[in-house]
């Protein structure tokens, strides 16, 4: 090792400053992010371990393990977990937090008090949500629907009050988002020369900022009725519950996109580095998903076609709802045109970027046959459904994730993981994940309900092998986290670009200084023009520079 | 007419789920094409394309505007194809036939009562004529609570404060499942009741019978069907295990202690309130969901139901 290549270990951002009180306090984005890590990987356990639970309830048709009001109680508990405290912080707030400043070429994010701050109240905000467990639990579904969360004896208070404070976190990092990209890209980073992955955490934090505050106004609503019976939802009250409804999807539609569009950013980000040629389509990408974040905000009434609300708006809803599907189609064309003449190496994180393909497309598919209104009110409120959000947000979401997190771990850690073990993983998990889930699409439309603690002899076959699927599913899980757990401490050293990217964030260290680059940084070429230079080349240019 | 349902589809039962099945099928298939498209040039291109040794640089296009304009016109104009048809179905649903006759439907936690204009009613069957539009008005009386019949591919939210309306017309004589789908708390999943298709003769009888004894049925046994049809036993065991309400089990007779901190014994007329006006004394340890039977059941039918209480004197 070279004593400048010393020098640079001991400044990385995981030694430097040292000691746990500078973690916390600290106001490096790449810290924060590693802090939001801890907590949404904390969450996606809890989460996954309350799914296991309800498929093993599930497994034949009478109870097994729990009673129905417990059973009730996970389903909540699964839901709000998994995407209060888990999905939608996912990918903008741990790896965008990150991310983002390295991609841009900036030292830190526009705020890092702020950064700092919403940390805290996430974590604040989860340990309000999960208060909710020892308080008696809440059993209303991750949707509160009222009149029943007014009426419901369980601790609703505590949980909504969490995801209220919850939102304030996304509020401020999609602020901060929006500040950071507007003010503290590289000269010369055009806004078409960002890399697609900024223009996706930039439509996703508008979405953020947005249409959080309507679900925190919906919540102190319900809040207040419950605490104080002023009828606003409550019938009984003189409230209407449709109203609720109204509310409560205007906010959880957009939301949709917030846990999607990051996830879409990091896929174009994969395919292009792992085919090692430019993005095709560039600007209908970023238009897309500035596009999608729009039409967004006027489709809530698709969850709503069987709760009387009138034709007129249906079909409104129903026609908007079909043009969402347009440009995330035109994103999967785009994607596989990429490909096409690249040179592709399969490393674990374009797997997964392969795998989200599979699974989003069908998970895309299958929200066309839901947009279509006749078909809609047959399988609404069932399984059908439980499949779609999975496949879209578990087979894209998540996918995309865990495809991120494979492909900046070297970058974050300094240390690759085994590809081996990763490729086991995620084969196990790919396969689990279809068993579990195509077979929710069939029960779904055969008829079997959402949220049935025990249900009816026709679907037991279904329902047993669904619940075989999580379990190969669930090892899945358990295999990565041991890899990646182990890679941490005996992983191989990462070089600066392990995988001939071209973005800012692999121009500097692996993992970064503290303050990210050792040289201001100039936009020298777009984020994918794989035609013109290679990046293997370009670091040792700048490496002999750096010695010189 | 299909009556084995298909993989993904159930039997189909009434005179709207031929064009839901249609269009189920219609964007499914349309779907698998497009499904196959993208997997077959991924697969195609990852195996084509694989990177050997070095990294090669590409020549190929980073766009091409008229194949833009083509993956995005083709779904467009599909998709519009979809939508309309969807739409027109939906309307369908949503116009009730001007020959329909009329039953109320009444949702609670945790069961569905139908009144016919005739002056009948029933728990947890709904029996219908075949071949009749029958309209279905429905409330509810307490939170939200969806009414679907997966063979009729019929849907509606059953609500607490305004009346929602749907309607089918069964094709096939035989039963179906009725479930509700709107999540609604502990007896969500067995909020599940049948709806009866039966021959326009077999109705009329059973309209006129209202829902009385068989020949030769004892009291008690009458009431213990009435146990299972007014749905009862959805929250009071009669072997004595706990459930939402208090068991039945040698519940006659017993001394009981209220919630205000008295006693009763329990006697005829104090099963008669519990059940009429439930309201009136609670259990002590339990909460006060019992819905009131006032109007529900007949004079009759109480008789039967206290005459079968009063029977469950040891296990059975
Ligand atoms: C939604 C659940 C529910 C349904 C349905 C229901 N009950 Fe009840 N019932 C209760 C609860 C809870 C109590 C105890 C609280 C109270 O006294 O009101 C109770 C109490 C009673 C009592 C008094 C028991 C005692 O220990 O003193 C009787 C008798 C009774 N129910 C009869 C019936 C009959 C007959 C039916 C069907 C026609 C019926 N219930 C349907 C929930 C239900
Ligand atoms: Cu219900």
């Amino acid at each position: 090792m070279s004593t400048l290549e010393k020098a640079i270990a001991d400044t990385n951002y995981l030694k430097d400053p040292p000691g746990i009180k500078n973690w916390l306090f600290t106001l490096d984005h790449k810290r924060i992010g590693v802090l939001y890590l801890y907590g949404i990987m904390a969450s996606f356990l809890l989460g996954g371990i309350f799914a296991m639970l309800l498929r093993l309830e599930l497994l034949s048709p009478d109870q097994v393990i729990v009673d129905a009001d417990t059973y009730n109680q996970f389903f909540t508990l699964h839901g709000a977990v998994m995407i209060f405290l888990f999905i939608i912080p996912s990918i903008p707030a741990a790896l965008g937090n990150f991310v983002l400043p390295l991609m841009i070429g900036a030292k830190d994010v526009a705020f890092p008090r702020l950064n700092l701050a919403s940390w805290y109240i996430y974590v604040a905000g989860a340990i309000i949500c999960l208060y909710s467990i020892v308080a008696g639990g809440a059993d209303t579904g991750w949707t509160f629907y009222t009149p029943y969360s007014t009426q419901t004896s369980t601790a609703v208070i505590s949980l909504t009050f969490g995801a209220f404070v919850l939102g304030f976190s996304s509020i401020f990092t999609g602020i901060n988002f929006i500040a950071t990209i507007h003010k503290l890209r590289a000269p010369g980073m055009s806004w078409f020369k960002m890399p697609l992955m900024v223009w996706a955490l930039y439509a996703t934090s508008i979405i953020q900022v947005m249409a959080t505050p309507v679900l925190g106004i919906t919540l102190v609503l319900l809040i207040v009725e419950r605490a104080f019976g002023i009828g606003i939802f409550d019938p009984a009250m003189g409230g209407d519950p449709v109203l609720y409804q109204h509310f409560f999807w205007f906010y959880s539609h957009p939301a949709v996109y917030i846990m999607i569009l990051p996830a879409m950013g990091i896929i174009s980000e994969l395919i292009s580095t792992f085919s090692h040629k430019k993005i095709f389509g560039y600007k209908m990408i970023a238009f897309s998903s500035l596009g999608i974040a729009f039409v967004s905000f006027l489709v809530w009434g698709h969850h709503m076609f069987v709760s009387g609300q009138s034709e007129l708006a249906a079909m409104v809803f129903s026609f908007l709802t079909f043009f969402v599907g347009i440009p995330s189609g035109i994103k999967v064309f785009n994607w596989v045109a990429t490909m096409y003449k690249g040179s592709i190496e399969l490393k674990t994180p374009m797997l997964y970027a392969l795998s989200f393909l599979f699974l989003f497309t069908i998970g895309g598919f299958t929200g066309i046959v839901l947009g279509s209104l006749a078909v809609d009110v047959h399988l609404h409120d069932t399984y059908f459904i439980v499949a779609h959000f999975h496949y879209v947000m578990m087979g894209g979401t998540v996918m995309a994730f865990l495809g991120g997190l494979h492909y900046w771990w070297p970058k974050m850690w300094g240390r690759m993981y085994s590809e081996f073990w990763a490729k086991i993983s995620l084969a196990l998990i790919f396969i689990g994940f279809n068993a579990t889930f195509f077979t929710q699409f069939i029960m779904g439309s055969q008829g079997m309900p959402r949220r049935y603690a025990t249900y009816v002899d026709t679907y037991h076959r279904l329902h047993a092998f669904s619940t075989y699927g999580s379990w190969v599913l669930g090892l899945g899980f358990v295999v990565m986290a041991v890899y990646l757990i182990h890679s941490l401490f005996k992983g191989s050293k990462a070089p600066a670009n392990p995988w001939r990217s071209l973005t800012m964030e692999w121009e500097t260290t692996s993992p970064p200084i503290t303050h990210n680059f050792d040289r201001p940084m100039v936009l020298e070429h777009g984020p994918y023009d794989y035609d013109v230079i290679d990046p293997k080349r370009r670091l040792e240019d700048h490496k002999r520079e750096v010695s010189k | 007419m299909d009556t084995t349902g298909t993989l993904f589809l159930p039997p189909s039962g009434s005179t709207i789920s031929g064009e839901v099945d249609f269009q189920f099928y219609f964007i499914y298939a349309a779907s698998i094409f497009f499904f196959a498209v993208v997997t077959f040039a991924s697969l195609l291109f990852v195996v084509r394309y694989r990177r050997r040794g070095e990294p090669t640089r590409s020549d190929a296009p980073t766009h091409n505007t008229l194949l833009e304009i083509v993956w995005t016109a083709i779904p467009t104009v599909l998709i519009v194809i979809v939508f309309v048809m969807g739409f027109r179905t939906y309307l369908k649903m949503h116009v009730v036939p001007g020959d329909a006759m009329e039953i109320k439907v009444t949702a609670q936690k945790w069961f569905w009562s139908f009144d016919y204009p005739e002056g009948a009613s029933a728990v947890n069957e709904l029996v219908v004529p075949v071949n009749q539009p029958v309209k279905l008005l429905m409330s509810s009386q307490d939170v939200i609570h969806s009414f679907f019949v997966p063979n009729f591919r019929v849907k509606m939210d059953v609500l607490p404060n305004r009346y929602s309306v749907t309607w089918f017309e069964a094709t096939q004589t035989g039963e179906f499942d009725l479930f509700c789908t709107e999540y609604c708390g502990k007896g969500h999943a067995e909020m599940i009741g049948k709806v009866k298709v039966v021959s326009e003769s077999e109705y009329n009888n059973w309209v006129e019978a209202g829902a009385g004894p068989a020949e030769g049925e004892g009291l008690a046994d009458y009431g213990r069907r009435l146990y299972v049809s007014k749905a009862c036993n959805t929250c009071h065991s009669i072997d004595g295990s706990g459930n939402v309400g208090p068991s039945f089990l040698q519940k006659f007779g017993a001394e009981e202690a209220l919630a205000d901190g008295s006693f009763i014994t329990v006697d005829e007329n104090y099963l008669r309130e519990s059940i009429l006006n439930p309201q009136a004394k609670i259990v002590a340890g339990y909460d006060p969901v019992m819905p009131t039977y006032q109007g529900l059941l007949k004079d009759r039918e109480v008789d039967a139901l206290i005459e079968f209480i009063k029977s469950l004197k040891d296990g059975q």
